[in-house]
């Protein structure tokens, strides 16, 4: 059992030397363990596989390969090809499969390999599943989870990095959760299967392999987090800082820099795309007065550019004392070559200067001046 | 003339009047059908079981086969009462059209509307070879396929007419109805077939000993991801009826010329298919019968190619003529309509009569009226169902109007 932080490092290495280490020299009362995203995923499917029987996975490579990013890992051999299932290489047919399955009881997670290719398939994501309760009044509902990784990668080029969540969270209907971190994806990716709407749930291939610290609350299979609302990764006075997915990351790696400067950011971790959780948002920056979004998507119509419009029209707008901002990934389809890609989208460097510019009208700091 | 029968005095309309009487050969008609209908009141009660046969026999015409060594009867029989219900059924879904035409005509009804007239027997076919706890879904012309799976007349021409009593609270319209068992009422063309598949996996899945019937026409037929279903109904083994309702045109262009293979029963490939004359009833329902006991007995699925036709143009919209003659339109009704291919034979089979149908249509027209000043006099949705129905579980209680100070209230 690891134990977090420096002082679990400690113990691992004396227990290397093969000193005997006894553990009540650290007593914390929750006993937290790293798990990794990926992980989080697959417990989440796991437990709520367990919990109900209506629930079964279908995509491309899900079963026998164990998942083409190996989320699903286990999960045939546990549950059966019944509730595991193999599809062929055809999107916009067995999304439509997956959506007559809900429609008739069942809870089907249907995974796109990426969501690049839930292009092929969005008449049923959108016409289909989002439509359905409307279109008949509420007689037919539609419980099912499209999950996979959106968004860029590293060096897989235009076709297959493109973000998906202003496209979807366009959508009346829809729900669309857009997580970072490990805690993030067991509670929401548990909370879409549990809903009975349908919910496109946005993952990052990127943070797959990255662990967090999973306190015990999270550990249990009934925790769950509720979709629609954002969290306050860091306080801060100075300025709000909004994200989703990875750039959550990055945000908070700029905080940290920021603050050895004395400029305090709010990082807001939105978890959620639609809805939107705008009172957070507005509640922070009645707090700070400035506000600057940061996506890896295109900045025309994106997700930044809802929000900035949204404190435009709310009680947030009075408090602003500079315009609201966007930090985006660039205009252009992703490149290739390894330089440009990095130019391409915003880097921590990019927020750090973004940010410091709205604070104090200059982009270098006055530490380093 | 009356001709003797053991069933009592029964007198044949229809035939040629009798060639010589005392106030010549129409007058003699004429007091002729008088007397019949005279004594058929007189009779009233005494009616039914004595008058008529309760069972007769017709031949169909043999099903085409693709990949199936076997075939639906050739020699079909049909109960007094099935016969009824079929025709009451079949000018029900004929005079409800007509009264939809009437209505969008008038304006009352907006938008797409696409009538179902011609292709009655398809849709009732289908509907008494299978049962209620059978699934069924299928595209926009669904009018007549939502009556037969319990939708009641009000409320299909209540939601054509906008209306709070409509079937889905006018918040649909003619392509989006719904039911039990029954999932639309799709306007995307082709999108039904694997969302019709996906609910016969539903079913495989539970254990249920049900089928789904997923319906498309000529036009959808080449849509990719009707090929896709196709390739994991197979796979999966999975109980469902593909069903492809040929009507001759995909809006205004003839099979020829949107298809490189017209023969829609073969397109199934791996599927066993077969093509069945979709203007007989007993056609239908013999074919539907014989694919849902081969997909029942875990066979896998099937196709079934129904060849009709309709009368008006693809929607109201379309006058259904600059891609075909009128004369076309007159030839199929003269001598295929579905109606009057069960009227002539429950009539010369002695399974009913002429009169008693005529009191059906009676009986119909009547309901489809009441239907029809229903739809006409309820009221519209209230404001409050425009953010109705958006999600199961809403998480927020309001949603954005028009301008960003209207929050209107979402349930």
């Amino acid at each position: 059992m690891a134990a977090p932080g420096v002082f679990g490092g400690l113990l691992r290495r004396l227990g290397g030397f093969g000193v005997r280490v006894r553990r009540s020299l650290h007593t914390s009362p929750a006993m937290s363990v790293q798990v990794t995203v990926r992980d989080a995923l697959n417990q989440a499917m796991d437990e709520e596989m367990e919990r109900d029987e209506r629930t079964f996975i279908l995509g491309e490579e899900v079963g026998q390969y164990d998942g083409a990013y190996k989320i699903t890992r286990g999960l045939l051999k546990k549950y059966g090809e019944k509730r595991v299932i193999d599809t062929p290489i055809t999107e916009m047919g067995f999304a439509g499969i997956a959506t007559g399955a809900a429609m008739a009881g069942l809870r089907p997670i249907c995974e796109f390999m990426t969501f690049n290719f839930s292009m092929q398939a969005i008449d049923q994501v959108v016409n289909s599943a989002a439509k359905a309760l409307y279109m008949s009044a509420g007689t037919i509902h539609v419980p099912i989870v499209f999950r996979g990784p959106n968004g860029a990668s590293a060096g897989v080029g235009a076709q297959h990095s493109q973000c998906f969540a202003a496209w979807y969270g366009h959508c009346p209907g829809l729900k669309v959760i857009s997580p970072w971190n490990s805690i993030d994806c067991k509670g929401l990716l548990k909370a879409a299967i549990r809903d009975d709407d349908p919910v496109v749930f946005l993952e990052n291939e990127l943070m797959y392999g990255v662990p967090f610290d999973m306190p015990e609350e999270a550990q249990s299979p009934d925790f769950l987090l509720p979709i629609g609302k954002a969290h306050v990764e860091r306080t801060g006075q100075h300025i709000t800082v909004v994200a989703h997915s990875r750039i959550v990351g990055f945000c908070l790696e700029a905080a940290a820099a920021l603050a050895k400067e004395g400029i305090e950011c709010e990082v807001i971790n939105l978890r959620s795309i639609r809805p939107l959780d705008m009172a957070t948002v507005e509640q922070s920056v009645m707090k700070t007065n400035h506000l600057m979004t940061v996506e890896g998507g295109w900045p025309i119509f994106g997700v930044g550019a809802e929000i900035c419009a949204s404190v435009m029209e709310g009680p947030a707008f009075d408090y602003l004392d500079a315009p609201a901002m966007r930090v985006t990934g660039v205009d252009v389809p992703m490149p290739y070559a390894r330089n440009l890609e990095e130019l391409a989208g915003p880097q921590v460097k990019d927020i750090i200067t973004a940010a410091r510019r709205m604070v104090t009208g200059k982009e270098e700091s006055r530490a380093t001046a | 003339m009356f001709v003797a029968t053991h069933n009592g005095p029964q007198f044949v309309c229809g035939q040629a009047p009798p060639v010589d009487g005392p106030m010549g050969q129409r007058g003699t008609y004429a007091i002729q059908c008088a007397l019949q209908a005279l004594w058929l009141r007189r009779n009233l009660g005494a009616r039914s079981l004595a008058d008529f046969a309760s069972e007769a026999t017709f031949d169909v015409k043999p099903c085409l086969l693709h990949g199936l060594e076997s075939a639906p009867p050739i020699s079909v029989s049909l109960s007094r009462e099935d016969g009824l219900l079929y025709y009451k059924q079949m000018q029900t879904i004929r005079r409800m059209e007509l009264k939809a035409d009437q209505l969008y005509k008038q304006k009352v009804i907006r938008g797409f509307c696409h009538l179902y007239d011609g292709q009655e027997a398809c849709g009732v076919g289908i509907e008494n070879a299978i049962k209620p706890t059978d699934h069924l879904i299928t595209a926009y012309r669904v009018h007549g396929i939502a009556y037969l799976r319990g939708v009641a007349l009000k409320s299909i021409l209540s939601e054509l007419t906008g209306r709070q009593g409509g079937c889905a609270k006018g918040k649909g319209g003619s392509m989006h109805m719904y039911f039990k068992n029954f999932y639309g009422g799709n306007g995307i063309v082709g999108a039904q077939v694997p969302l019709g598949a996906g609910v016969a996996f539903a079913l495989k899945y539970q254990g249920l000993d049900s089928l789904c019937v997923a319906m498309y026409g000529d036009g959808a037929a080449n849509q990719g991801q009707i090929f896709e279903a196709f390739n994991m109904a197979s796979l999966w083994s999975l109980p469902c009826l593909f069903v492809c309702e040929n009507n001759q045109f995909g809006m205004g262009t003839a099979v020829e010329r949107a298809s490189a293979n017209v023969d829609y029963y073969q397109r199934g490939d791996y599927i066993p298919g077969i093509k069945v004359d979709g203007m007989d009833v007993l056609c239908v329902r013999e074919a539907t019968k014989f694919a849902a006991d081969f997909i029942r007995s875990g066979k896998g699925p099937m196709l079934m190619e129904l060849e009709t036709y309709r009368y008006h143009g693809h929607s109201m919209s379309d006058p259904g003529v600059s891609y075909r003659t009128r004369e076309e339109i007159k030839e199929v009704r003269t001598k295929s309509d579905p109606i009057s291919l069960l009227r002539d034979r429950l009539v010369g089979s002695g399974l009913s009569s002429v009169e008693e149908l005529k009191e059906i249509d009676v009986k119909v027209r009547g309901e489809i009226e009441e239907a029809s000043q229903f739809a006409t006099s309820d009221p519209e949705p209230p404001l409050s169902d425009l953010t109705s129905h958006i999600y199961k579980t809403s998480l927020n209680s309001c949603i954005r109007g028009i301008t960003p100070w209207q929050q209107l209230a979402t349930a």
